[in-house]
């Protein structure tokens, strides 16, 4: 990944980003002073682009396209290693989980297999009202342009007996699906608000 | 006469199983219905549950997660249940993440327009290791061992989620959690001092980025066996995945064979409470544990002989 990157922070701030990061999180991102812990006790700065106490910063400078385009926060598996060490209680992943929203609201997705993979998830959900394990894999797999994701561990898992080939369908997903449909609505209503 | 309640009074708890313990955790779920049978805690299964949506609801929106959840909430509060069980962490954070949300007066009428059904929130959602820890106790369950893991060196691996972050979770500590240590002791194993009890194991990212998958659940396998312990023991199905079904993937990424199982907590006190293995679904590890199972049976053979 790469790790050096230059930002004319001057040119690209964003103040109403900072706004908008504290009030969707719930969390004072100006009270971050840098002292590292969150990224000390991040098991993933292997493979971010910025690791997480940069990306406090960058939220601080407004750097809205910088933050919103990272691999970091698609990256990031939510843990509590970094909201658990905050010397200053922030929660460290509910704001990188903000970050992964805003990001998939405006279109700058820098992990799209991830979000793929988020998406079947939730579509396989409101279908049948519960994760359809067997299904979800193959389509995200073709869709991903992976088609051999995880085949070595088919043969183990079909002689546990612990695939179902057919979908559980439960008797609410009408409800499930309405949940999303409602949920949906409310969205475009907040959208139309906000412009 | 006054009849006095004891604390053997039957316990009635609403179960979430969530849908990993219907697939590739189904022997999380063989196991937890076992041993709660033989704590006398009744579990009701919740009627038509529906999946709380895990991370990618999360990472959606935690107001749409949190409507999912409360879905099964609402329907555990209907039927009469102060407190729901489920044994996956990932789904107790949804759970616990609509009662927040719930509360929330900021958010309380976003969701209830969600939800569009009944529901008032009084209803606590704890793991099946917080009600084994917690309302069960260990020292009733020590009570009830008949058959000790004496000889057993285990290394027990919580996890992210279980406690953590501590204000939400509410239940162990977020860096050092005790509760699996203390169960395992009480049921007679040697339990391993594990530096990695809260490191993550890679996640959900099996799928979509195996390697990091590969790397940190290679990192946890490496350290457990360096300790000496014959199995990891865990209480997350994802965990559990990671670690039991996803290890040939590891081997491979590590050029060697870890060959260590990775065995659920409701599984080990069954062994330890009696219950036979083929209720328990060890046979449906992956990595398999044959060795310490013998181990665990001939001495209570031995100790058997030795009584009479």
């Amino acid at each position: 990944m790469e790790r050096i990157h230059t930002l004319a922070i001057q040119e690209s701030c964003d103040t109403d980003f900072v706004r908008k990061v504290e009030e969707a999180s719930g969390q004072k991102v100006s009270k971050c002073y840098q002292c590292g812990n969150c990224s000390a006790s991040c098991a993933y700065t292997q493979v971010y682009d910025y690791p997480v106490n940069q990306i406090m910063r960058l939220v601080q400078l407004g750097q809205k396209e910088a933050v919103l385009q990272s691999h970091s926060i698609w990256l990031c598996a939510a843990c509590q290693a970094c909201t658990t060490r905050c010397p200053n209680n922030l929660d460290v992943a509910r704001i990188m989980e903000t970050l992964r929203i805003m990001s998939r609201q405006e279109n700058k997705v820098a992990e799209k297999d991830i979000e793929l993979f988020y998406r079947e998830f939730l579509g396989s959900v409101k279908t049948f009202g519960r994760v359809f394990e067997a299904g979800l894999l193959p389509i995200f797999s073709l869709k991903a342009g992976k088609p051999f994701t995880d085949m070595d561990l088919a043969p183990q898992v079909i002689k546990k007996g612990k695939l179902a080939f057919l979908p559980h369908r439960i008797k609410g997903r009408k409800q499930v699906a309405e949940i999303f449909a409602r949920f949906e609505a409310q969205q475009k209503n907040r959208k139309t608000e906000a412009e | 006469m006054r009849i006095e309640r004891t604390k053997r009074m039957k316990k009635r708890v609403a179960y979430y199983q969530g849908c990993s313990l219907e697939g590739l955790a189904v022997e999380y779920d063989i196991s937890t219905r076992s041993v709660c049978k033989a704590l006398d805690v009744e579990l009701v299964e919740i009627p038509d549950w529906n999946c709380c949506g895990s991370t990618p609801a999360h990472s959606h929106d935690p107001l749409l997660s949190a409507a999912l959840a409360g879905r099964n909430l609402a329907i555990a509060e209907k039927i009469g249940c102060e407190t729901v069980m489920t044994p996956c962490p990932g789904c107790l954070k949804s759970l616990k993440g609509a009662l927040q949300v719930f509360h929330n007066e900021r958010e309380h009428d976003s969701f209830m327009q969600l939800l569009a059904m009944p529901f008032a929130g009084e209803i606590k959602a704890i793991s099946v290791l917080q009600l084994l820890y917690e309302t069960v106790g260990a020292d009733q369950i020590l009570q009830r061992i008949t058959r000790p893991l004496i000889d057993l060196v285990l290394a027990p691996y919580y996890g992210c989620l279980l406690s953590r972050p501590a204000q939400f979770a509410q239940f162990d500590d977020p860096e050092n959690p005790v509760s699996m240590d203390e169960l395992l002791s009480s049921a007679g194993a040697t339990v391993v001092d594990f530096p990695y009890k809260t490191e993550c194991c890679g996640a959900t990212y099996g799928v979509t980025r195996n390697e990091i998958v590969a790397k940190l659940t290679g990192r946890i396998l490496d350290m457990a066996l360096s300790l000496g312990a014959q199995a990891i023991v865990v209480a997350c199905p994802l965990c559990q995945q990671n670690l039991d079904l996803r290890q040939s993937q590891v081997d491979r990424h590590w050029k060697r064979r870890f060959d260590i199982p990775a065995v659920y907590i409701t599984q080990l006190l069954g062994l330890a409470l009696g219950i036979e293995p083929e209720r328990l679904g060890l046979d449906k590890l992956f990595v398999k544990p044959d060795f310490f199972l013998k181990l665990s049976l001939n001495h209570s053979e031995q100790m058997k002989e030795a009584q009479s």
